[in-house]
């Protein structure tokens, strides 16, 4: 076998493999997903149905037991809400940070981590008593502003990583031009780094939107969002696999498609290699 | 670049942490010195470190303690040398790649509780879950995983959650590599694993430490999965730090000690990120 | 500072637009089982009949719920109007003065209400919280597993028959499995099952002098037996079991005995989930020394924070819910073998719900029996069959029961569980000044 067969027949192994990892990790998903359109007998049938009459009972009847609109939407801005906040703080300062790395850098980044080292079980009074002190408790500002704070040192780390890919060079070139800071972050920085600024925003969304902490102690009916659905159909008195299946997959199925539509902006907007 | 122009940028996102930081913190360390429980409301006032001598001579504490310990590294060195290897592996073109990539990184769009409902019952249970259904299949025993082995069950189960999120960052993280340098590399005969070492590796150390960093704060805090599949149990073997401060909080409703627990926890945190970062820390500001 | 908190608050105002609770608009935080999700359902047939007052539900598992109520109650948060709790909760909310005494006209019957259940929800003769669905224990098995092997089941049998029963109807490699029983850890959970247990082979949870009583011959007897009992004849997994899971297990025909929550009754003999419906019969709890305490008593119940501005109209649901004419409602939209029993005489006596129920007999009969105030053989100084109503109990009930697991599991010995359970109770009760 010559060089580039034994080349192509690695690679050929190597994709082989890539789908059957990937189908092992999708495969909970995918059988969730199944389960939801089963009857509550034919989920815990054994041997397991791979093909079965499909039902919408399950979806049918939490359509009428809850409004998850309203749970759908609450969610959706409580995740875009906290994220764009987070990165509008996070941007300018991993900007500076990246650019002008320094002694105390890391010292900064790592203590930005450590506002994340006490369990939210552990703070939850505090939290709840400044909730009801400032009025804000269930409202979906609140949920906003603690997400945003929750995940901002994480943003922080991430952003900072990817600015720092950035070649030097380019910013020297651009500064020997004389563009202004401002003109820089926005022309120059932001174009090469997108990548990575879409990673990060996809990684808090993500983040907040599976939060089931805060959004279920600091929300009675306005802010609810879907883990508060989730919660509602957790664990009831009777079978509920596959009721439980339909309300994940409705609880998480936006975010996955959001999830799916986002990669594609991943992968366009690195281009380093072409770029030396 | 201006230094007061940079110290100005920074500022924002570091005084907002600041506050944020300071003031729950101080409660929470105020509450932990008094006598403060939700159902008895009358009996306050200050008691130094008792909550804490309570909180630690719990027989649960040091297998908590240890069960985090081994929680926290497992499921990084799993997610992370998984996340590695795949990573690598998908970094070539083929078809279908989008599809592929799609598919490794949902898991972490599922949340927690959700992932171990059906890790819990669909896949695991010994009577009708899928593990046992194949067991049967091929002649075994079913394995009783949530019984006999309830901290390795966790582990798995946030091993699949957060393997992908390894791979989200690393793998974005390779397609920014020089991919002249590596064919510059194969031309002058460098195999894959010099390949992998010389030129992948250090490209990879920075994403590495942060996704290291970041899982160890998560990892920590793991508690959506042992609240829904275990409840700590048989006995404390599934317990953690953060579900033994639940307990205190939610169960007996005593804020003094969960705040104790908190510090605890804390403090915790604090010296494990010492060790981690001595080992990883400095590739961060490479 | 005042004016940060203005510009704050402004701010998120204007992002998020805070609502303001109006006049006549009810919050009510419920547990997410089957009858009050009926209500909800059912909720427009109460706003129409009193224009004016509509009803926001939020609907949590029975763990959230709990620690949701709790932490408004304690701190008056005052974002719930009213709050379903239980049996455990009422009587000691009740005497810390955190809800309303219930008054009811004399259409609503209040007599009517089970005995053991007003009581259960009272203190010191007031009554706090509403029940409007009650439970006992009881067994539940298979009659034709246990005609092939030619044994009978008396009502009350003896643990000792039981083990016999389960020994007969055993046939693990059909996947038969003789009795099946709660072991996941949790003060509602497993110890709900094995407090009742351990009752009626003669142990208590604490003394008189209310140090725990977990040290005894009895609880060490009550707890050998449930491990032999469940190793030889339970299923796999047994450690992992709560309700649902060992429903699954019978509705598929698995167990041959299952003894929990009366409503399971309700399930398992309903055709299109069980497939062992029509072969299901019923009997009283096992007891080994005494009848007493051998079957728990639970009620979800609804009640009023005190201090709500929305009492009028809170009591007014209330009523509705709990009332003749909502059991009636019930009936008419889902026939009378789906309305929330366990509340009122005038169930039982109404032969459209006992020829409906095949249950009902055997549910009323448990839930006759049991009573809170005498739940042990011996003097005890609490209230509560599978619980002792004291606000130590959840946080001691929890780490019994991972003990309770523990040994179930074989990861430690009974004796060691046992002792572990003691020394956990004791820190608890110390710590909260009881001795």
């Amino acid at each position: 076998m010559t060089d580039k067969q034994r080349e192509h027949l690695k690679n050929r192994i190597a994709v082989v493999f890539a789908w059957i990892v990937a189908c092992i990790f999708f495969f909970p998903i995918f059988w969730m997903v199944l389960t939801s359109f089963k009857t509550e007998a034919q989920a815990i049938a054994i041997p397991p149905q791979l093909f079965f009459e499909p039902t919408l009972e399950n979806y049918t009847e939490i359509q009428e037991r809850t409004n998850y609109s309203k749970f759908a939407i609450n969610s959706v801005i409580t995740a875009f809400g906290g994220t764009l906040l987070a990165l509008l703080i996070a941007i300018p300062s991993a900007y500076a940070m990246a650019f002008n790395t320094g002694r105390w850098t890391k010292d900064i980044l790592m203590w930005m981590l450590s506002t994340k080292m006490l369990p939210a079980v552990g703070v939850l009074m505090p939290i709840y008593f400044l909730a009801q002190k400032t009025g804000l408790y269930d409202t979906k500002g609140l949920l906003v502003i603690i997400y945003a704070l929750m995940n901002l040192p994480i943003v922080m780390l991430i952003l900072f990583n990817y600015f720092r890919e950035i070649p030097k060079e380019i910013l020297e070139a651009s500064r020997m031009d004389g563009t202004s800071t401002y003109n820089e972050i926005r022309q120059i920085v932001m174009p090469l780094a997108w990548g990575g600024i879409a990673s990060t925003a996809l990684l808090s969304i993500i983040l907040c939107w599976n939060e089931a902490f805060w959004s279920i102690v600091l929300t009675t009916t306005d802010a609810t969002t879907l883990t508060s659905f989730v919660a509602s159909f957790q664990a009831p008195e009777g079978l509920f696999w596959a009721k439980v299946s339909a309300v994940s997959t409705l609880a998480c199925a936006p975010i996955v498609v959001f999830g799916w539509l986002a990669q594609k902006q991943l992968v366009q907007g690195l281009t380093f290699g072409a770029v030396k | 670049m201006n230094p007061t122009l940079v110290r100005w940028l920074q500022a924002p996102s570091i005084i907002v942490l600041f506050l944020w930081m300071i003031v729950p913190l101080s409660m929470t360390i105020y509450f932990s010195t008094i006598r403060y429980n939700l159902l008895y409301p009358e009996r306050t006032g200050f008691i130094g470190l008792q909550n804490y001598e309570f909180f630690w001579t719990d027989p649960s504490f040091f297998p908590a303690l240890l069960n985090t310990l081994i929680l926290v590294g497992s499921v990084l060195a799993i997610t992370v040398l998984l996340g590695l290897a795949i990573s690598i592996l998908i970094d070539r073109p083929f078809k279908g790649r989008g599809i592929v990539r799609v598919m490794l990184i949902s898991p972490f769009f599922i949340m927690p509780t959700v992932s171990a409902l059906i890790w819990k019952n669909m896949l695991m249970d010994p009577n009708n879950g899928l593990f046992a259904f194949f067991a049967n299949v091929i002649g075994a025993t079913p394995v009783e995983w949530l019984q006999d082995m309830p901290l390795a069950s966790i582990i798995v189960m946030v091993s699949w959650q957060w393997t992908p999120f390894a791979i989200l960052i690393f793998m974005t993280s390779l397609q920014s590599q020089d991919q002249e340098q590596k064919e510059a590399a194969t031309l002058d005969g460098a195999g894959f694993w010099s390949q992998f070492r010389h030129l992948t590796l250090p490209h990879l150390a920075r994403p590495i430490s942060i996704v290291i960093l970041i899982q160890l704060i998560f990892h920590l805090a793991i508690f959506a999965e042992i609240f829904v599949t275990t409840s700590g149990g048989p006995g404390v073997q599934s317990t953690n730090l953060t579900y033994l401060i639940y307990i205190q909080s939610q169960q007996a409703f005593d804020v003094g000690v969960a705040s104790a627990g908190g510090v605890f926890a804390i403090i915790l945190a604090n010296i494990v990120a010492i060790f981690l970062i001595r080992a990883v820390g400095k590739t961060l500001t490479v | 500072m005042n004016t940060l908190r203005n510009t704050a608050l402004g701010l998120t105002l204007g992002v998020a637009g805070a609502s303001m609770a109006f006049a006549g608009e009810l919050t009510i935080a419920t547990v997410n089982n089957g009858h009050m999700i009926e209500m909800q359902k059912l909720t427009p047939a109460f706003e129409a009949a009193n224009p004016g007052i509509t009803v926001n539900w939020v609907t949590l598992d029975e763990g959230t719920l709990r620690s949701r109520v709790t932490t408004d109650i304690t701190t008056k948060g005052g974002q719930f109007d009213i709050m379903t709790i239980g049996m455990y909760e009422a009587p000691i909310w009740g005497e810390r003065g955190w809800l309303q005494a219930l008054e009811f006209s004399d259409a609503y019957d209040v007599e009517d209400i089970l005995p053991a259940m007003r009581n259960g929800l009272s203190h010191d003769g007031t009554l706090y919280a509403a029940p409007f669905y009650g439970e006992s224990s009881m067994i539940m098995y298979r009659k034709d597993l246990l005609d092939a092997a030619g044994m009978e089941m008396p009502d009350n049998p003896s643990w000792g028959h039981i083990q016999d029963a389960a020994a007969a109807m055993t046939d693990k490699d059909n996947g038969v499995y003789g009795i099946c029983l709660r072991g996941k850890p949790g003060w509602g959970d497993n110890m709900a099952f094995l407090s009742t247990m351990a009752n009626s082979f003669g142990a208590q949870w604490f003394n008189e002098d209310w140090t725990p009583a977990l040290d005894s011959p009895a609880w060490n007897h009550a707890v050998n037996f449930y491990v032999d009992l469940l190793n030889n004849y339970g299923p796999p997994g047994s450690s992992g079991n709560s309700f649902n899971e060992i429903l699954a297990l019978i509705n598929e025909g698995k167990c041959g005995m299952w003894i929990d929550a009366t409503i399971a009754a309700s399930f398992v003999s309903n055709p299109e989930q069980s497939q062992v419906a029509d072969v299901i019969a019923f009997a009283q709890s096992p007891q080994a020394v005494t009848t007493r305490g051998a079957n728990w008593l639970w009620a979800w119940a609804l009640a009023v924070p005190a201090g709500t501005n929305q009492a009028e109209d809170a009591q007014k649901f209330i009523e509705w819910a709990t009332s003749k004419e909502y059991i009636e409602l019930v009936a008419e939209t889902n026939g009378w073998g789906a309305v929330p029993t366990g509340t009122r005489q005038s169930t039982y006596d109404n032969s459209n719900f006992t020829d409906a129920a095949v249950f009902a007999e055997a549910e009323l009969k448990a839930i006759l029996s049991a009573d809170p105030e005498n739940s042990t053989q011996n003097p005890s100084p609490y209230t509560g069959v599978q619980f002792a109503a004291i606000p130590e109990f959840q946080a001691i009930g929890t780490a019994v029961g991972q003990q309770m697991t523990a040994a179930l599991a074989g990861d430690i010995t009974v004796e060691e569980a046992l002792e572990a359970a003691q020394e956990a109770a004791d820190r608890e009760m110390r710590k909260a000044g009881y001795y």
